[in-house]
């Protein structure tokens, strides 16, 4: 009973991790920049089949890879809130449309990823072994890989944590976060930061891709389900709390592997229940205002 | 209005008129004429997106609402057809399908379009999934199947029957759209705040419409599944067919009565050329054409041509009053 109860509790946190890192980037986009980005998970998607393609075609190490894939994922989030988002928010009367037509836009850049990620690779499932041992722990095993995950994860976070609240970089993110106008009147350049954060949520997004391609198959179409995690857990977290994201990412991760225990097939539905009942019940989340 | 208008609208109308009695009686010569039945299922097929299409811009256009429920408005028929096509007679399968799909968009309307719009649209696509892992969930361990046998009808009758739903659905929406509570649907996409202090119930006014709008959706769910003998929930619940309507509309420009109707032969027409052969490319040039279309035609393909229309009667006879 008590091994059963580790058992569920570590498998959620390990899950957690991952989905507090997807999280906290699509929370960046969408806290800050307001873009409700439906392709977050296509950058995830992106971070994974690169990953796996450098380590079964160079050999590179997937932790390597993190070095690779953030810095690409970056320039491409950074070029593509550049030519599409600037432009859309400058056409759309109102926040509430620009929201809605960045969602719309983005539903259209999803496609275009993912059908050119089906083009190049195909719809299989594709997988490598890395760091594919039993770690005993406690009392339970786990493969090492899934551990190496959830430190990376967390390690992300609490970097990226440290920079938001003491660089001066992050100073201009959480005034933009704020009040977007006021923080454009301070002298805040906020094309750029906005730019930047949707730069970073798209980094993450790559760093969790890396992170999934080493514990779990992957597959072209891999990312929606992602992104509609990531929904979830920044609406359970409050939009734009980043420790909000931490949160939630491992509450649902719990939530999952609560629900896995008993239905695995009722997973999925658990987590759009929960998801319902969050937005009706508190639709600033747990962290919001 | 002077006689050149009445003449130009008589035309106008007299050329739908033709056209519409073409189309209903499209069976009766498609054998003779083409051969095969193929223009007949093609011609299906179009038809059931611009009723998809039509109706998901009769909600989502002047409300400002973004549904992406219609996938499971549309799985909904189709189920409908799988549980008790066998039982009832065909019209009565689809009136249920229509029904069901109304009874269930009033639930989920009047729990969720409190919501913010963007929430609304994330909880609609929510709905597709949710919908098709439960039926999933049961499916596997009550009854212990997956999918069903669907009873087969025969082509004529299923383009008779869809035919029909789309004059149903022309004729609703356009009339709605134009009574006191299409105004009232207006001003909530306009203003919603306003439009409550002006006395409109926003909350009912957008339930009401949204469960219309299910009503044609699950019709066309409904007839459609008798066209495969087999459904089970990742057939029926398809989470494109929520996406493709969208697109539809807003290509050919939601603001007008004309322009979902035309973005969805257009496009329900390239996708039954593409894709079948081309089902990467199909999908990646429809993400294109939404990405292009949402930054610099905000009103799809029917603002060009309305942009036209103003400027050739600018230069025409009928001078300043041609819109009276």
């Amino acid at each position: 009973m008590i091994t059963t109860i580790v058992d569920i509790v570590v498998a959620g946190l390990l899950m957690g991790g991952i989905y507090a890192l997807v999280a906290m980037g699509l929370n960046l986009q969408y806290g800050v920049a307001r873009v409700f980005n439906v392709s977050h998970g296509e950058f995830i998607m992106l971070g994974a089949f690169l990953t796996w393609f450098l380590f079964t075609a160079a050999g590179i190490n997937p932790l390597l890879s993190l070095a690779i894939c953030g810095p690409v994922m970056f320039i491409l989030g950074f070029l593509m809130y550049r030519i599409v988002f600037i432009r859309l928010r400058r056409v759309s009367p109102s926040l509430d449309a620009f929201e809605a037509n960045s969602m719309l836009a983005a539903f259209g850049l999803l496609f275009i990823v993912q059908n050119i990620a089906l083009m190049i690779w195909g719809g299989a499932m594709r997988g490598y072994s890395f760091l594919n041992f039993g770690v005993n722990f406690l009392g339970t095993t786990f493969a090492a890989n899934r551990l190496a995950a959830l430190v990376l994860a967390i390690l992300v976070s609490a970097i990226f944590y440290v920079i938001l609240v003491s660089t001066r970089l992050g100073k201009g993110i959480r005034a933009a976060a704020a009040d977007p106008a006021t923080a454009g009147l301070m002298g805040v350049n906020i094309n750029m930061v906005l730019t930047l954060c949707f730069g970073f949520g798209a980094l993450m997004a790559g760093f969790a891709g890396v992170l999934i391609s080493m514990c779990y198959p992957i597959y072209a179409t891999i990312g929606l389900e992602y992104t509609i995690i990531a929904i979830i857990v920044v609406v359970l977290g409050g939009m734009g709390s980043i420790p909000g994201s931490l949160i939630g990412g491992f509450i649902l991760g719990l939530v999952g592997s609560i629900v896995s225990s008993w239905q695995p097939a009722l997973a999925i539905a658990a987590y759009y229940v929960l998801f319902m009942i969050l937005l009706l019940v508190r639709p600033s989340g747990i962290l919001g205002k | 209005m002077n006689i050149a208008t009445f003449a130009k609208r008589f035309w106008g109308q007299g050329l739908i008129l033709i056209l519409l009695i073409l189309l209903a009686t499209f069976p009766l010569y498609t054998m003779p004429l083409f051969g095969s039945d193929y223009p007949l299922i093609f011609l299906q097929a179009i038809i059931m997106f611009v009723i998809l299409t039509v109706s998901w811009a009769f909600f989502s256009g002047p409300t400002g609402y973004i549904s992406l429920a219609p996938a499971a408005f549309f799985g909904i028929g189709i189920y409908t057809t799988a549980v008790v096509g066998k039982s009832l007679p065909l019209l009565a399968t689809v009136a249920a399908g229509g029904v069901v799909s109304f009874i269930i968009a009033l639930l989920v309307g009047a729990v969720t379009l409190r919501l913010k719009g963007i929430f609304f649209a994330v909880f609609t696509f929510g709905l597709v999934v949710l919908i098709k892992e439960l039926l999933l969930f049961w499916e596997i361990t009550v009854t212990g199947t997956r999918g069903r046998f669907v009873l087969l009808v025969d082509n004529d009758t299923i383009y008779y029957i869809i035919f029909g739903i789309l004059i149903l659905t022309l004729l609703t929406t356009y009339f709605i759209r134009r009574s006191k509570f299409g105004m009232a649907m207006q001003s909530i996409g306009e203003n919603e705040e306003a439009a409550a202090h002006m006395g409109v119930n926003v909350t009912l006014v957008k339930v009401i419409t949204f469960a219309i709008s299910a009503i044609f959706m699950g019709a066309a769910g409904a007839i459609m599944a008798t066209k495969w003998t087999y459904v089970d929930p990742y057939v029926a619940f398809d989470i494109r067919m929520s996406f493709l309507p969208v697109l539809m509309a807003i290509f050919g420009g939601v603001g007008t009565y004309y322009g979902p109707i035309l973005g969805s032969v257009v496009f329900s027409y390239l996708e039954e050329l593409l894709l079948t052969k081309f089902p990467y490319y199909y999908m990646l040039t429809f993400g294109i054409i939404l990405v292009v279309v949402i930054l610099y035609l905000p009103g799809g393909v029917a603002s060009l041509i309305e942009r036209l229309r103003q400027r050739l009667q600018k230069g025409g006879l009928t001078g300043k009053h041609a819109n009276t």
